[in-house]
């Protein structure tokens, strides 16, 4: 084999990064300036915000996907948790900052740090585990989270912050406030989520992630993915580094879910269930494991088109599973992948070599 | 021959003869055992490697040599026995602690991370001795860029001694395989470990390459000055490079020595060279 | 009493996990993947019978054998061109793939039979056992459930363990390679296990649907799941794992309800299935196993 014939990783590595981060400033500039020309219709310019925080939340997963390679089924759960109590946050945060952008960055803040104690505490006994058993604790955790928030009230009053489990216990006095009603979750939040807002979360986890993958995290991250005993045996810490992916990735996604709920008036805990974060693994999977720049445009994509083929919205969760299925049986079957690399001349080159 | 007079004669409670023993060893494995599947896979092992001594572990098929290196790394937990390493007892410790503590291994059938570029392979192995946090990483701070250049420049110079610096930013996994066990040496050496253990490291290589091989080991001896323990079938290669060989058969030493008092051994005749003719 | 009567409902309970558990473990431990789909299964099995019975009229037990022979057919179709591809691949893909099977038999029943819940017959009426005077009552369908659970194990136990078939499967989950020279058609073998776990999905999902007459295409997504960590509970790969994880979780599930809260008692299951996998990674009777360095 000749030398001119390996790809130079780092060179592909740069282009992509640069490409990326290209690729999304460009559709900000083109989406801003038609969103404010009021060329792009009032359900698009409606749908900005949820594809900015889908595309972080495609980021986040794919760094514990595609980067670290461990599956994590309950990622619709760490979002869950950023909504919560970002929402939380900014209602109680009302009186005394009325400055919206200043009270939407803290909250987002602080449901990142929620989302990743939430991920800190679920690591620690997850990330014992490999391989499928991960796969389906992770799923666990997602229900769990899902049945406490159900079941989770939350009130303010003078006297200070009051919650209670199971059923509406809390004594509040008079003026105040039921903030997170059980299964009823938030009403009347206040829209304070904006195009721009998503676009700096999503710049800003494209950066984190892909600075942490060019450094001794990342390098530590790839290895213990590609071979976990290999790295134990050059003195990697596993469970130091899969947890913090874990923990990195489930505070993106918390940022994530907070930008996502102040979006809408109402939230509840049943919007982020296990049909969502398969949602998300979809975005990941279809993009390429790793691929943040295909990641995000699936979850563009994928967020755009049940709204354009709304009449088809029947077919829209047969459509997701087809994809799926179709995606891995293309990329992981030797035979099945000859017959598409057959198909694309420009990708037939790499194959060869592959198969070399 | 080499010079006896670095090495000295050892009290018969050790093993390989010829051995530094100004220092104290590097390595002293001490009644080792283990049973995996109610079979004693390795039994009653005692073996002490010099703090700069390239000793060779031969053995037919089945023998226990990568059970050694398993027990050795704590890939498995020993059953019995204890190991000292650099005078420490190793009891209890993971793999990575083992590594922290000084052994670096490469393994019989190559374990690269075969999607992160050949450079990436070494500086992953050098994780240890950089100092960054995350925060740094991901703002691009100072003390990163310096000690990514720095750790960057030491990968560089390590896989120059195995003549492949100019593959540093190839895919691991699409070198050729002799270029894949040197860089599992090279990924080996650069977490400073002061025992090498090389799981047939000229295995699938022809004799050019073997011969290569061979010199490189040499030079990296030369230059770290640590202790090199090699499992090896290619008997030229044992021969040539090893200062004691110990020979392993179903599990159990059967002799120890130089590689003279080896090839006279009746037993490893038996054992192990007597098979080789049949091959 | 009534811890009693709780205690009986959730063995019953139990034992359709049990059975349901039985065909996640069958498939791990010969193809060594998780079958996601295999809670879909008893949602087709489950919907056929429930054709035969309320529209066709059939006979209960024939609408039985004709929803077994459907998803035995069902179960190695899938395996044949959803799983099997995929051999080599990495347990990821192969994880993602059942997902999507999953996710595929949903909303394809979701288009064919509507998401109106459907009352579903049960099997052999709603009569009940009365004893001590009616303070204990057990439902004809609790009976059957348990006894078929029993049944269940007794026969495949014996198959495993004294059959021909039964020792091929053993063999091919040990090592496939082995097992394929010493002349055991691998393949075949897999899409057995595949056949027999899906026959006994649909046995669940009757009497499932029988004891909580529901039904949904998502009915069998949760109970499947349940299965599933009752499966990882009593160690995957392990058939008296199953049995034993099925009827623990019934048990638990059951109290919890009873005794915490009816809408915590899923985290109460979950939260369980963490606890044994803190304590014993490999599930209660699940073996170990170690890569090869």
């Amino acid at each position: 084999m000749t030398m001119r014939r390996l790809i130079n990783l780092k060179r592909v590595e740069a282009r992509r990064i640069y490409l990326t981060y290209f690729i999304v400033i460009l559709a900000y500039v083109i989406c801003q300036t038609m969103s404010s020309t009021k060329i792009l219709s009032s359900t698009m310019r409606g749908m900005l915000v949820p594809i900015c925080a889908y595309m972080v939340m495609s980021i986040s997963l794919n760094l514990v996907v595609g980067i670290s390679g461990e599956l994590s089924l309950g990622h619709a759960g760490f979002m869950s948790v950023g909504a919560f109590s970002g929402v939380a946050a900014a209602i109680l945060m009302q009186g005394f900052i009325p400055f919206a952008p200043v009270r939407l960055a803290l909250a987002m803040i602080i449901a990142a740090i929620f989302a990743a104690a939430a991920g800190f505490l679920i690591g620690i006994p997850v990330l014992r585990l490999k391989g499928d058993y991960l796969a389906i604790v992770t799923l666990a955790f997602g229900e769990i989270i899902k049945s406490i928030l159900n079941n989770f009230y939350l009130g303010v009053d003078s006297g200070g912050l009051q919650f209670s489990m199971l059923s509406d216990t809390t004594r509040l006095l008079a003026g105040g406030k039921l903030i997170i009603r059980g299964p009823m979750g938030i009403s009347g939040i206040q829209k304070i989520a904006t195009f721009p807002a998503g676009f700096i979360l999503v710049m800003i986890s494209l950066m984190i992630v892909f600075n942490l993958v060019n450094s001794r995290s990342g390098r530590a991250f790839m290895a213990i993915r590609d071979d976990r005993i290999a790295a134990e045996s050059i003195g990697l810490d596993i469970t130091k580094y899969k947890m913090t992916a874990f923990v990195m990735s489930a505070a993106m996604a918390g940022a994530a879910g907070a930008l996502f709920a102040m979006n809408y008036s109402t939230i509840v805990a049943n919007k982020f269930d296990f049909n969502t974060s398969i949602l998300i693994l979809v975005f990941v999977v279809l993009g390429g494991q790793g691929n943040m720049l295909g990641g995000i445009i699936a979850a563009a994509a994928l967020t755009i088109l049940p709204e354009k083929l709304r009449q088809f919205s029947d077919y829209r969760m047969l459509l997701y599973a087809i994809i799926l299925i179709i995606t891995m049986l293309g990329t992981n079957n030797q035979e099945i992948r000859n017959f598409f690399a057959g198909l694309n001349p420009f990708r037939r080159k790499e194959h060869e070599e592959e198969a070399a | 021959m080499k010079s006896k007079t670095k090495y000295i004669q050892v009290p018969s409670k050790s093993i390989l003869p010829d051995r530094d023993i100004a220092r104290e060893p590097v390595l002293e494995c001490i009644n080792l055992g283990i049973t995996l599947g109610g079979i004693k896979a390795v039994d009653n092992f005692n073996l002490t490697i010099g703090r700069t001594e390239i000793a060779g572990l031969i053995g037919p098929n089945g023998a226990g040599k990568t059970t050694v290196f398993n027990l050795l790394t704590k890939v498995y937990q020993p059953t019995t026995g204890t190991i000292l390493l650099n005078g420490k007892d190793t009891h209890g410790m993971t793999t990575t602690q083992i590594n922290k503590a000084g052994i670096a291994r490469t393994f019989q059938n190559i374990r690269l991370f075969k999607n992160l570029s050949v450079v990436d392979n070494v500086k992953a192995a050098m994780n240890n001795e950089m100092r960054y946090n995350m925060l740094s990483a991901i703002l691009r701070l100072p003390n990163y860029r310096r000690e990514e250049v720095a750790a960057h420049r030491r990968a560089l110079k390590l896989l120059s001694i195995f003549d492949m610096q100019d593959m540093a930013d190839v895919r691991a996994g699409s070198l050729p395989y002799g270029a894949q066990r040197r860089l599992e040496i090279v990924r080996a050496l650069a977490t400073n470990p002061s025992l090498l253990l090389l799981d047939e490291p000229a295995a699938g290589m022809n004799p050019s390459e073997t011969a290569d091989l061979m010199d490189n080991i040499r030079k990296v001896h030369e230059m770290f000055q640590i202790a090199i323990v090699l499992i090896e079938h290619d008997m030229s290669l044992v021969m040539n490079i090893c200062e004691g060989i110990c020979v392993l058969n179903f599990g159990q030493i059967i002799a120890k020595g130089t590689p003279e008092e080896i090839q006279a051994n009746p037993a490893v005749i038996e054992a192990y060279l007597g098979r080789r003719k049949e091959a | 009493m009534i811890f009693l009567n709780y205690f009986i409902s959730g063995i019953s309970l139990g034992s359709i996990y049990a059975i349901i558990a039985l065909g996640y473990t069958m498939v791990y431990g010969i193809a060594k993947m998780l079958n996601f789909a295999h809670g879909d299964v008893i949602m087709v099995g489950a919907y056929v019978c429930f054709y035969a019975v309320a529209r066709y009229e059939l006979n209960p037990f024939i609408g039985l054998v004709l929803a077994m022979i459907v998803c035995t057919f069902l179960g190695i179709i899938i395996e044949r061109f959803a799983y099997k591809p995929l051999r080599q691949a990495p347990s990821l893909a192969v994880l993602i793939t059942a997902i999507g099977v999953s996710y595929l038999l949903q909303n394809t029943a979701l288009l064919l039979w509507s998401s109106n819940p459907k009352v579903f017959p049960s099997i052999i009426g709603r009569g009940a056992f009365k004893l001590f005077d009616g303070e204990l009552s057990i439902s004809h369908i609790t009976a059957l459930t348990i006894i078929a659970c029993l049944v269940i194990m007794a026969v495949l136990t014996l198959f495993i363990n004294k059959t021909r078939l039964g020792k091929a499967m053993r063999a091919c989950s040990e090592d496939k390679g082995a097992a394929q020279l010493m002349g055991i058609n691998v393949n075949a073998t897999i899409s057995l296990t595949f056949a027999i776990g899906s026959g006994l999905a649909a046995i669940a999902g009757a009497l499932l649907c029988s004891a909580y007459p529901t039904l949904m295409p998502t009915t069998g997504a949760l109970p499947g799941i349940k299965a599933f960590t009752a499966a990882v509970f009593g160690g995957i790969g392990s058939i008296p794992g199953a049995f034993l994880g099925g009827l623990m979780l019934g048990v638990i599930e059951i109290f919890a309800k009873a005794y915490i809260s009816s809408q915590l008692s899923d985290a109460v299951v979950f939260a369980m299935l963490i606890v044994v996998l803190l304590v014993k990674p490999a599930g209660l009777l699940g073996r170990q196993t170690q890569e090869k360095v």
